[in-house]
């Protein structure tokens, strides 16, 4: 085992608030959101495109670039504070995927066109297990081989362009394990996908990254997709957890009025055949100095004055185990 | 399973199901205005502001010469050659006595002339070119573009020199010299916004209901093909000037008693130890308005078309 | 890869052909009879009968036709004779010969100083994005890029030359006749020459790292925990080089432009020089041979562009 944070979890993000200063004003993309990983869990991070799921993630990585920048909070991992590291310091580059590395979304972009793809594999081997260029090529072909691709060995010296979009996903996939870290950052690994792509990627990579015994962080739009690997969610609306719990308890007893208008905009195999599929109303909110209180009180069905006046609600406990919601409606106990 | 975010903002809800959720109006983002972001980002550099302060100095001294000008630009005195700078003449006088500063207000005129006259020229003539090539490709769009191609090929001073050389000296024949040398820019740039007009499904559409099909195309491209052009136009009066001004420091360009900043210059290099000003203040009025048509011509290209930066 | 570059040639050679029409015909169309000219700048004073001028009309090929005078010049150009000077008496090609090594060893010396010099700067102002360094950089390729070429040829002049006498202020010596010297008189000239494309290059390079600097591949990069100087000259480097590379082409014509004014400013006897020359006096032979080789020399310097593209980009070697 090794040291944790405060509440001995692996990986525990406190208060975390990233903006972006744009012309238009400051940008509250992450608006102190909190969350923790175990080893070897499984966590899902859902919310709409532009809710802040991976600017949070990036913050974590110390990747924010200008002009952004990390506003507040921390981040223990192992027992440090990594927002104590300077982004480009040894420390916090150790980390950054030697500990904890990242899959990005686009494979198609995601590549390095002028480079072979066993070169960016390789950089990550050499530098963070030491590998000499020999060593580092058979591991390559090892990984390449893990996540399936087809004579790993003479495909070695190709570019990405001679790969197709779930060929390349494969190569970011063995990137991304590659140092076995302790932690995978997986952010939309397979919306630029076709469907049945994505099921087997899916599978892969889960069970790649089993094997280095690492734990994964899969943030996602797509409750479809957590709903079957993950064993905890978080579900965020516009820079906040708006509901954090069991992955069966918010499936099951879905509690904040955002969650439940995800799972009926989503279908379901377990419901009765017939059932209507119900859109969430409006667009999400704009996040340029947006009022105090609840960023879903234009969209909520439920919402009364108490909603409109009073400042964000804290994340209070409602039944099921760590489940945890932010909404004045479900206050004592669950609500209608 | 697919997106749920495709899904999220389609209303497929029917009668009898109440809609989840209705935004407010209050929560309705207003728009921002086109002219009034344009004008913001326009002059936000600083830089922009300068250029914009600089044109319109030249312009309004390029039309009240004759009122500004404290001397004759053209009448020579030989009494009167190679004066210091005076009270009387502000920058002293050439080696026929001409009044430096006067001489440079009648420059300012050459030099709008031959920018303004050069980028109407070459836009209107480059443009027709590429609207045909475009239009009706084939053999006669390999044969403009390809002939457009020789034409980058040549460096534009070299170009414009043998130009020049053909039809001779005269305000007029570096006019022409200079556009042709600057035509390709807005052939090609024409031809590309034709084409992907021509591509445009709308057009497809109109053509099959019969409508006349080269004006129909010249209603949809030219208002698709305005914003480029003023930015190329803007970016272009730099570079004309500063072509026009090496003609005729090389004394190929304007004729005397023609007045132009470049052969002024020329003419002061003789003098240049014991009157420095009769070379550096013509040539620097060159710098200063090429400066300025550059700055406006980015703050244009910024404001327009941001995709365009680096491009142009 | 093979089909790539052979299209580039073929394309290449389409272009030169062109352009020697262009050249060609727009010479036809010169004020005033050639051989005229001719005649009035022997000053012989002599009486010149009808019949001397139909023997120097033959004698130069002007009795044809136009189109057969282009074949006959094109028939020429292809085997080396790029005709007979009207000003100099003296064959083209030899004074090509005589004058190209100056333009070019200058220009070649400004296009590796500016293409560097650029690429460094424009590489520093991008990764240190709105710091002084950048402000700096910025704004000395606005002004490299307006500053007219004779205005910063005659400030050196006044300055270095003039005033505080450090540097000839005309004149050239080839650098393996009197090292030294050829150092002290080329420095000016090279300076001019090299401002232009430098800040070009410089601008280009600039925005061309900030756009690669936006990619995702670069985030994976830095994902990786690499080092900072190993994100920029692995990642970023390569790939920004691109645009870059296609800007060489318009830096040669562009110290080709500016070598016609500096080889007058500074006295130098280069092709720049010979061709103002030849424009005063008429000497048509000796434009078209000069414009026609500075033209085939930028379309060469394309292609080179072009090849080094594909060879810089997988993508088109493998097309």
């Amino acid at each position: 085992m090794c040291e944790a944070g405060p509440r001995g979890r692996m990986l525990e993000v406190e208060d975390l608030y990233t903006e972006f200063k744009i012309d238009q004003g400051i940008v509250h993309a992450v608006n102190g959101i909190s969350y923790a990983v175990d080893e070897r869990e499984i966590v899902g991070m859902v919310g709409e495109s532009g809710c802040g799921k991976t600017v949070s993630q990036l913050s974590v990585m110390q990747l924010i670039r200008r002009p952004g920048r990390i506003a507040g909070g921390k981040v223990w991992f192992e027992g440090v504070n990594l927002l104590e590291y300077r982004p480009n310091s040894p420390e916090m580059r150790a980390i950054r995927g030697g500990k904890i590395s990242m899959i990005f979304q686009e494979p198609m972009t995601s590549l390095n066109p002028t480079l072979t793809i066993g070169r960016q594999i390789t950089e990550s081997l050499e530098l963070h297990l030491g590998m000499n260029k020999k060593e580092a090529r058979a591991r390559a072909i090892e990984l390449l081989d893990q996540v399936g691709i087809p004579s790993a060995a003479s495909r070695l010296d190709d570019y990405p362009h001679q790969f197709s979009g779930g060929m390349r996903q494969r190569v970011m996939i063995a990137i991304g394990v590659a140092c076995e870290p302790k932690m995978v950052i997986a952010d939309e690994p397979t919306t630029a996908l076709d469907c049945t792509t994505q099921a087997q990627l899916l599978e892969l990579m889960l069970a790649t990254i089993d094997r280095c015994q690492g734990a994964l962080v899969l943030v996602t739009h797509n409750l479809g997709v957590v709903a079957r690997y993950a064993q905890r969610l978080y579900i965020m609306y516009a820079g906040k957890i708006v509901e954090e719990g069991r992955c069966r308890d918010i499936f099951y007893r879905p509690s904040h009025p955002y969650t439940i208008g995800l799972l009926n905009s989503v279908p379901r195999l377990d419901e009765a055949k017939g059932k209507r599929l119900v859109p969430i109303w409006g667009t999400p909110p704009n996040l340029i100095d947006p009022p105090a209180r609840c960023a879903f009180y234009p969209r909520c069905p439920e919402r009364t004055e108490r909603c409109r006046v009073e400042p964000w609600p804290e994340l209070k406990p409602v039944e099921g185990e760590g489940h945890l919601v932010r909404c004045y409606m479900r206050e004592g106990g669950r609500g209608a | 399973m697919s997106d749920v975010s495709e899904q999220v903002f389609v209303d497929q809800s029917g009668p009898d199901q109440v809609p989840y959720g209705r935004p407010l109006d209050a929560e309705v983002a207003r728009p921002v205005s086109e002219w009034r972001r344009f004008l913001r980002i326009f002059f936000q550099r600083k830089l922009v502001v300068f250029g914009v302060a600089v044109l319109v100095v030249l312009v309004v001294v390029a039309i009240f010469a004759p009122w500004i000008a404290t001397h004759d630009p053209y009448r020579n005195d030989m009494s009167k050659a190679l004066r210091s700078p005076s009270s009387e003449h502000w920058l002293g006088t050439d080696s026929l006595g001409r009044d430096t500063f006067s001489r440079l207000v009648y420059g300012a005129r050459t030099a709008l002339i031959v920018g303004f006259g050069t980028v109407a020229v070459a836009s209107v003539v480059g443009m027709i070119l590429g609207l045909l090539a475009g239009f009706l490709g084939g053999w006669v769009n390999a044969i403009i573009m390809r002939v457009m191609d020789a034409l980058m090929g040549f460096p534009m001073l070299v170009l414009a020199l043998l130009l020049a050389a053909v039809l001779g000296a005269g305000i007029h024949n570096v006019i022409i010299a200079l556009s042709i040398a600057t035509l390709p820019a807005y052939t090609r740039l024409m031809c590309g916004e034709t084409l992907s007009v021509k591509e445009n499904e709308y057009i497809m559409a109109q053509r099959a209901m019969g409508a006349k099909s080269l004006r129909t195309m010249v209603k949809h491209i030219l208002p698709n093909a305005f914003q480029p052009t003023l930015v190329l136009v803007t970016s272009m009066l730099g570079n004309v000037i500063l072509a026009e001004a090496g003609l005729s420091f090389l004394g190929i360009g304007i004729k005397p008693p023609g007045v132009a900043w470049g052969s002024m210059t020329a003419d002061g290099y003789r003098f240049l130890e014991a009157h420095p000003q009769l070379s550096f203040a013509p040539a620097l009025c060159i710098m200063v308005v090429v400066f300025a048509f550059n700055m406006v011509g980015d703050g244009l290209r910024d404001a327009l078309d941001p995709k365009l930066r680096g491009v142009l | 890869m093979v089909t790539y570059i052979v299209r580039r040639l073929l394309m290449g050679i389409l272009v030169i052909f062109l352009m020697s029409l262009i050249v060609f015909f727009s010479v036809r169309l010169l004020p005033g009879d050639p051989v005229l000219i001719f005649v009035a700048q022997q000053q012989t004073g002599a009486q010149v009968t009808q019949e001397q001028l139909e023997k120097l009309r033959v004698e130069y090929g002007l009795d044809k036709p136009v189109p057969i005078q282009y074949l006959n010049w094109a028939k020429g150009v292809i085997t080396g004779d790029l005709g007979k000077s009207i000003m100099y008496r003296d064959d083209v090609g030899q004074l090509l010969r005589d004058r190209f090594p100056v333009t070019l060893y200058l220009g070649l010396v400004s296009v590796a100083i500016s293409t560097i010099f650029g690429i460094v700067f424009g590489l520093l102002a991008a990764i240190r994005r709105g710091t002084w360094i950048d402000s700096v950089v910025t704004f000395l390729s606005y002004i490299g890029l307006t500053i007219p070429v004779f205005l910063l040829g005659i400030l050196l002049i006044y300055v270095f030359g003039l005033k505080l006498r450090w540097l000839p202020i005309a004149g050239y010596t080839a650098p393996w006749d009197n090292y030294w010297l050829s150092v002290k008189q080329s420095i000016m000239p090279i300076i001019c020459l090299a401002v232009a494309p430098l800040a070009m290059t410089a601008r280009q390079m600039r925005s061309s790292v900030l756009e690669v600097n936006n990619m995702d591949y670069v985030r994976t990069a830095w994902s990786k925990g690499l080092k900072e100087k190993v994100v920029v000259f692995r990642h970023v480097l390569k790939n920004s080089l691109l645009p870059v590379v296609t800007m060489l082409g318009i830096s040669v014509g562009l110290i080709f432009g500016g070598s016609v004014i500096i080889e007058n400013l500074f006295a130098i006897p280069g092709v720049g020089r010979l061709l103002v020359g030849a424009v005063f006096g008429q000497d048509y032979v000796v434009i078209q041979g000069g414009t026609l080789v500075i033209a085939t020399i930028i379309v060469i310097v394309n292609l080179i562009v072009d090849i080094s593209y594909g060879w810089l980009d997988p993508r088109i070697r493998y097309e």
